[in-house]
C-alpha cells in the first residue's frame, strides 16, 4: 500500500475533495433557485391580482350589495357574512377547544381513553375540509334543522378549526414550568383554582395565536360552506344583532341565510365577462389581506412571547 | 375569605369541603365530555357517510360503482362509476405532487442546511403566511392566470385542465411540504452533523446522508400531508379544472375529481333524500378511505423509520 502522502493517493484525495465541493457548491445553487422561483412565482401570482383588482377597490365595492352590473357589484353581503360567521366560529370553537387542551394536558389520566383522543385530534386535522361540509349537511342543515344558516355556518366551521385551537391551547399550557402548578397546590389551591387561575391566564398569548391562525383558516374555507349550500346572491343584510326596542339583542340573524367572501369570490370567477373577474381578484385581494394579517398578527405574537418570557 | 381552619370539623366545613370536591368533579366532566368531543365528530362523520351511502348501494350495486366507466348520476341514463372522479383527483394530484415535492424538499435541505441564519429566519414565517392563503384565491391563479400562460406554450390546452389546475395545487402545497421537512431535518440533533462534518463531509454529504436518514420518519409524514392535501383539495380543481367527470388520463384535459362532484351537486339544488344527495355521501366515503389509506401509511411509515436518539 502507498503512503498517504505518495503523490498519486494525494492526487486521487483531492479529486475526491474537489468532486464533493463540487456537488457541494450545486446543492447550494439548486437551493437558491428553487426558493427563487417559488417566491418569483409568487411574486407573480399576487402582483397580477394586484393589477386586476387595485383599480375595483374602492369605497363602495366595500359598501355595495352584489349586482348584475360588475361595476356596481360589491362585497357588503359578504364581508357582513364572513364577521357574523366567524363571531359565531370563535365563540363556539374557543371554549371547546380551549377545554379540551386544558384536559388533555391537565387532567387526563393515562389510560386508553385518552390515547383515543389524542390519535383522534390528529386525525380530524388531516380529514379534507369537504368532509366536514358533508357532515355539517346531514348533521346540522338536516337532522338538527338549522337549515341553511350562519349559525349552521359557523358551527362546521367551528368544528373545522377545532383541532387547531386544541393543539394550540396543547402547546401554549405545556410551555408552563410545573413549579407553578406545584407552588399554587403548596397553598392548598384545588385544581381547577390552579388552572383558572394560573395556568390559563400565563397560557392566554398561546392560546390567543392559535385562535388566529384558525379563524384565519376559517376565513378562506369556501368547500364546506358550499356543500351546506350558502346562497351566492345576497342582496340584503341580515338583521342587526341590536336592537333598538326591548330586549335590545335579537338572534334572529344566526337562522338568515348568508354568503362569505370567498364564496362571492367563487361566484365572480366562474363568470365569463371579464369586468367579474376584476371584482373577484379585488375579493381576492381583500380575502388575502385579511389572512395575511391575521396570521402575521399570530406569528409576530408567538415572536414577542418567545422573545419576552423567561421562566 | 376566611381561613380554613384544618381542626374544624364541624358539619359546616364538611358540607362546604364536598361541595368543593363536586364542583371540581362537575368542571372535570365538562372538560372531558370537550375532548370527547372530537371522538364524537369522528363517529359522526363515519355514521352519516356510511349510513347515507348504505341507502346509496341499495340503488347502485358496489361492483358497479367500482367498475364502471362512467359517472353521470344527475341523467336519465345513470350511470355510477367513481372511476372517472377517481382518476381526475388521481391525476390532479399526481401533477402537484410532481412539483411540490421535488421543491418543498429542495428548498427544505437549502434552509436547513445551507441558510444563512437571517435567510432562515425571514422565510420561515413567509412560508407559514403563504400557508395560510385561501384555497379559493389559488383557483383565481390556476383559472386566470397559469391557464392562460400555459395555453401560450401548448396551444392545444383547453381553458379547463388538470394540468394547470395540478400546477397551481403544487405550488399551493409547497409551502407546506418545505416548511413540515425543514422541521424534520432541523429536530436533528446537531451532534449527527457535528460528527459528519469532523469526517469531512460537505453540507451536501451531511443533508443526504446523515440527516435525511435520520429524519427520514417526519420527511415522509410531511410527505403525506402533502399528498393527503391534494387529493382532498376543493376549490382550485373545482374553478380551473372544470366539473365533467371524464375517465383520463391525460393531464391536458378537463375532469372532475371526487371534490369538484361534491361541489357541483351542492351548487345545484337536489332534493334532500335523492340518489343524487346520496351519491355525494358515497363520494365522500370514498374521499374519506383514501385519505385514510394515507394517514394510516404515513402513520406506519413513522413507525418503522423512527429513529430514536
Amino acid at each position: 500500500m502507498l503512503p498517504m502522502n505518495h503523490p498519486d493517493n494525494l492526487n486521487e484525495i483531492r479529486t475526491i475533495i474537489a468532486y464533493h465541493k463540487r456537488w457541494d457548491l450545486l446543492a447550494l445553487v439548486a437551493g437558491v433557485t428553487a426558493l427563487m422561483i417559488a417566491i418569483l412565482t409568487f411574486i407573480a401570482l399576487f402582483g397580477s391580482m394586484v393589477i386586476d383588482g387595485m383599480p375595483r377597490l374602492t369605497w363602495e365595492f366595500f359598501t355595495s350589495f352584489p349586482s348584475r352590473k360588475p361595476e356596481a357589484a360589491g362585497i357588503l353581503s359578504a364581508w357582513v357574512g364572513t364577521t357574523l360567521i366567524m363571531l359565531v366560529t370563535a365563540a363556539a370553537a374557543v371554549p371547546l377547544g380551549v377545554a379540551a387542551g386544558v384536559y388533555l394536558e391537565e387532567y387526563a389520566p393515562k389510560n386508553l381513553i385518552t390515547e383515543i383522543i389524542e390519535i383522534n385530534v390528529t386525525n380530524l386535522a388531516g380529514v379534507p375540509s369537504i368532509i366536514y361540509g358533508l357532515l355539517a349537511l346531514g348533521l346540522f342543515v338536516y337532522q338538527l334543522g338549522l337549515g341553511q344558516s350562519i349559525l349552521s355556518a359557523g358551527l362546521t366551521l367551528a368544528l373545522l378549526i377545532l383541532p387547531i385551537v386544541i393543539v394550540a391551547t396543547r402547546e401554549a399550557i405545556r410551555s408552563i414550568p410545573v413549579s407553578i402548578r406545584e407552588g399554587a397546590y403548596a397553598l392548598g389551591a384545588t385544581k381547577w383554582q390552579t388552572v383558572s387561575d394560573h395556568v390559563l391566564p400565563y397560557s392566554a398569548a398561546g392560546i390567543l395565536t392559535g385562535v388566529i391562525i384558525g379563524l384565519a383558516r376559517a376565513i378562506g374555507e369556501t368547500a364546506p360552506i358550499i356543500t351546506i349550500g350558502a346562497l351566492t346572491f345576497i342582496a340584503f343584510l341580515p338583521p342587526s344583532p341590536i336592537q333598538d326596542q326591548f330586549p335590545f339583542v335579537s338572534f334572529q340573524w344566526l337562522m338568515e341565510p348568508f354568503t362569505v367572501m370567498p364564496i362571492q369570490m367563487f361566484n365572480w370567477i366562474s363568470r365569463p365577462q371579464e369586468a367579474f373577474q376584476h371584482n373577484a381578484a379585488a375579493a381576492g385581494l381583500v380575502l388575502v389581506v385579511m389572512t395575511l394579517l391575521m396570521n402575521g398578527l399570530a406569528i409576530y405574537l408567538r415572536y414577542r412571547l418567545r422573545k419576552n418570557i423567561k421562566w | 375569605m376566611p381561613i380554613p381552619n384544618n381542626t374544624d370539623h364541624s358539619p359546616g366545613s364538611l358540607r362546604r369541603s364536598y361541595k368543593r370536591y363536586l364542583k371540581e368533579r362537575v368542571i372535570e366532566l365538562l372538560l372531558f365530555l370537550a375532548a370527547f368531543l372530537s371522538v364524537f365528530i369522528t363517529f359522526a362523520i363515519i355514521y352519516l357517510l356510511i349510513s347515507e351511502s348504505l341507502v346509496f348501494f341499495e340503488h347502485v350495486s358496489v361492483w358497479d360503482f367500482l367498475t364502471d366507466t362512467q359517472w353521470t348520476p344527475l341523467f336519465d341514463d345513470a350511470h355510477y362509476g367513481i372511476l372517472p372522479l377517481v382518476s381526475g383527483t388521481a391525476i390532479s394530484s399526481l401533477v402537484a405532487l410532481v412539483i411540490a415535492l421535488p421543491f418543498g424538499t429542495i428548498i427544505a435541505i437549502y434552509l436547513s442546511e445551507f441558510a444563512p441564519f437571517t435567510v432562515r429566519e425571514i422565510a420561515k414565517p413567509f412560508l407559514e403566511l403563504l400557508g395560510g392563503i385561501p384555497t379559493v384565491v389559488y383557483g383565481y391563479f390556476a383559472l386566470l392566470f397559469v391557464t392562460p400562460l400555459l395555453q401560450t406554450i401548448l396551444p392545444d390546452l383547453p381553458g379547463f385542465s388538470l394540468l394547470s389546475a395540478g400546477l397551481v395545487m403544487g405550488i399551493m402545497i409547497i409551502p407546506y411540504v418545505s416548511s413540515m421537512t425543514e422541521d424534520a431535518m432541523r429536530s436533528v440533533p446537531m451532534h449527527l452533523r457535528e460528527g459528519s462534518y469532523a469526517i469531512g463531509a460537505t453540507r451536501f454529504q451531511t443533508a443526504i446522508k446523515v440527516v435525511m436518514p435520520a429524519s427520514l420518519s417526519g420527511i415522509a409524514a410531511a410527505y403525506i400531508l402533502g399528498i393527503s392535501r391534494a387529493v382532498g383539495e376543493t376549490m382550485v380543481v373545482a374553478i380551473a379544472a372544470g366539473m365533467q367527470p371524464n375517465l383520463v388520463w391525460n393531464p391536458m384535459e378537463p375532469a372532475a375529481t371526487i371534490t369538484t362532484y361534491i361541489v357541483q351537486v351542492s351548487l345545484g339544488d337536489l332534493p334532500h333524500g335523492s340518489v343524487g344527495y346520496q351519491t355525494i355521501f358515497a363520494a365522500g366515503l370514498t374521499l374519506l378511505l383514501l385519505t385514510l389509506v394515507f394517514n394510516i401509511l404515513g402513520h406506519l411509515l413513522r413507525k418503522r423509520y423512527r429513529e430514536v436518539y
